[in-house]
């Protein structure tokens, strides 16, 4: 059954798109989950550190809305709350 | 400054023996004592400043990133004293994570649309075998010291090294053209590479030119970078280059080059890389993509760095300080650099050196002998030929492009 467990590793883990993409930790906090998941799809994660702490909540709510209207993330409602509260929480002004 | 997160980091990397190596190399020069190629200007965010990292990407030198995919890496400020860049110190940006590696050998550039007469494809051998023009020149992205706009604004957070100065070789863009011909009502020159994004709902990098500017003598789909092919992480196998105006028109990994009779509405020209009209002194205009409120951000504008001594470093009271950077601007020749010791209120002239042609780098270096002790702060200050100088203050705009605040070093005199 290793290849099931490599399967469910390689599905579930936000994927690097090389092996040796350096890790970023985000803040462990609620929904940070989701927003490695989301996020994580299309670019590194250090984008996030990197802008703050000086966006406030509209703005990180933009950014939120940009990606998904302008750059097409294909993200629901309900996980776009929850990127914007944790963006807001954790790496807010 | 080196910080014990950036060297753990870098010693953790898959290079670690390289950038560890260099880490201790004597990269800040003489007079130094902030030596580290990790320096970040103290006005960068702070999640920047505990962020940034040295790390070597395949066939570069340690270069300080701020993203990893994609990836996105600016030259330390020890890097940029010469008017000519080297290939392995030379910044890499890129907005889209799909980077293939292209194989030169069934690389196809395709020319045509509807602001042509015909359409072709050609190879590599083809487009080298066009006359063959060399060009130094600045490529510097719109958003070089993006990050320390105060208040900051979102995006890659910039220090000063999204940019760089090398000799590129290769085919003028209307040699190219004129291989189809472009109709006369053709009024703007679309380009795209091979890179792209990882969804398909993501909007490609595409750019376009005016076609007054694709056509100028000096605009190239450049094969060779300060006599090599180019480095994967700048464009291989061929890359536009546009002296005089910002990086994001330089396409790498160029794989169509198309005219069209309509200016082209995709969102890295209708969205991005725009500025207020009327807040920046810049005299190229890319009027087909002009409204009423924003214009593209077009030229480099006039700008200088002090590179040596750095900031932070200590100088000896009464001893001869040789001050040395580098400048450049759009392409209209830098007039003058001057150095102020006593916050702009009277300034000295800097001498000039080599001029390896308008769309370079220029290097400048004054000596001068600090009197009292204490803290001490530099400001360098370019003026080019047409009069355009540099602010003291940024001028505000969302995107935070054109920075060209003088910059100031501040030393301890002791």
């Amino acid at each position: 059954m290793w290849w099931i467990a490599i399967f469910v590793a390689l599905a579930f883990v936000p994927a690097p798109v090389s092996a040796d993409e350096p890790a970023v930790h985000l803040k462990q906090a609620p929904g940070v989950d989701v927003v490695e998941g989301h996020c994580g799809a299309c670019h590194s994660l250090d984008y996030i550190p990197m802008n703050s702490p000086f966006l406030d909540a509209a703005h990180w709510d933009a950014e939120v809305a940009k990606m998904i209207k302008e750059f097409g993330a294909p993200i629901d409602p309900a996980d776009a709350k929850t990127i914007g509260d944790y963006l807001k929480e954790n790496y807010g002004e | 400054m080196i910080t014990r997160r950036g060297l753990f980091e870098a010693a953790g990397g898959a290079l670690a023996f390289a950038g560890g190596g260099v880490l201790t190399a004597p990269a800040g020069g003489a007079g130094s004592t902030n030596s580290g190629l990790l320096w970040l200007s103290p006005l960068l965010p702070a999640g920047t400043r505990a962020n940034a990292v040295l790390d070597t990407l395949p066939g570069k030198k340690p270069l300080i990133r701020l993203t990893g995919r994609a990836p996105n890496y600016e030259a330390p400020l020890a890097y940029l004293r010469t008017a000519i860049t080297p290939n392995d110190e030379f910044f890499v940006r890129y907005h889209l994570a799909d980077i293939p590696e292209v194989a030169a050998g069934t690389w196809k550039l395709n020319i045509g649309g509807e602001g042509a007469n015909g359409n072709l494809q050609i190879g590599l051998d083809e487009l080298k075998r066009l006359p063959v023009f060399e060009v130094a020149a600045v490529c510097q992205c719109s958003g070089n010291r993006r990050g320390l706009f105060q208040p900051h604004v979102p995006g890659v957070q910039w220090g000063h090294g999204a940019m760089g100065c090398a000799r590129w070789k290769g085919a003028k863009l209307k040699d190219v053209l004129d291989l189809v011909g472009l109709r006369k009502d053709a009024v703007e020159v679309v380009f795209d590479g091979a890179d792209g994004p990882v969804l398909d709902k993501t909007p490609d990098l595409v750019k376009s030119l005016p076609v007054w500017k694709a056509i100028e003598e000096t605009t190239l789909v450049a094969y060779e970078m300060n006599g090599e092919p180019l480095p994967h992480w700048n464009g291989f196998p061929a890359r536009i280059v546009v002296p005089g105006w910002t990086a994001t028109y330089w396409v790498k990994h160029i794989t169509s080059i198309t005219a069209v009779t309509r200016p082209f509405d995709g969102y890295w020209m209708k969205s991005a890389y725009r500025i207020p009209v009327g807040i920046f002194p810049l005299v190229a205009r890319f009027i087909s993509q002009e409204t009423a409120a924003t214009t593209p951000v077009t030229e480099i504008v006039v700008n200088s760095f002090i590179t040596s001594p750095a900031d932070g470093a200590s100088i000896d009271a009464g001893g001869r300080t040789a001050i040395s950077g580098i400048t450049w601007d759009g392409g209209y020749g830098i007039r003058s650099v001057e150095i102020s010791a006593d916050d702009g209120k009277s300034w000295m002239e800097a001498a000039l050196g080599e001029d390896p042609g308008k769309f370079a780098f220029r290097t400048w270096s004054h000596e001068f002998t600090p009197e009292r002790r204490g803290k001490l702060a530099l400001i360098a200050r370019a003026t080019n030929w047409i009069g355009q100088t540099q602010t003291r203050e940024p001028i505000p705009n969302p995107a935070g492009y054109c920075n060209n605040v003088a910059q100031t070093v501040t030393l301890d005199v002791v």
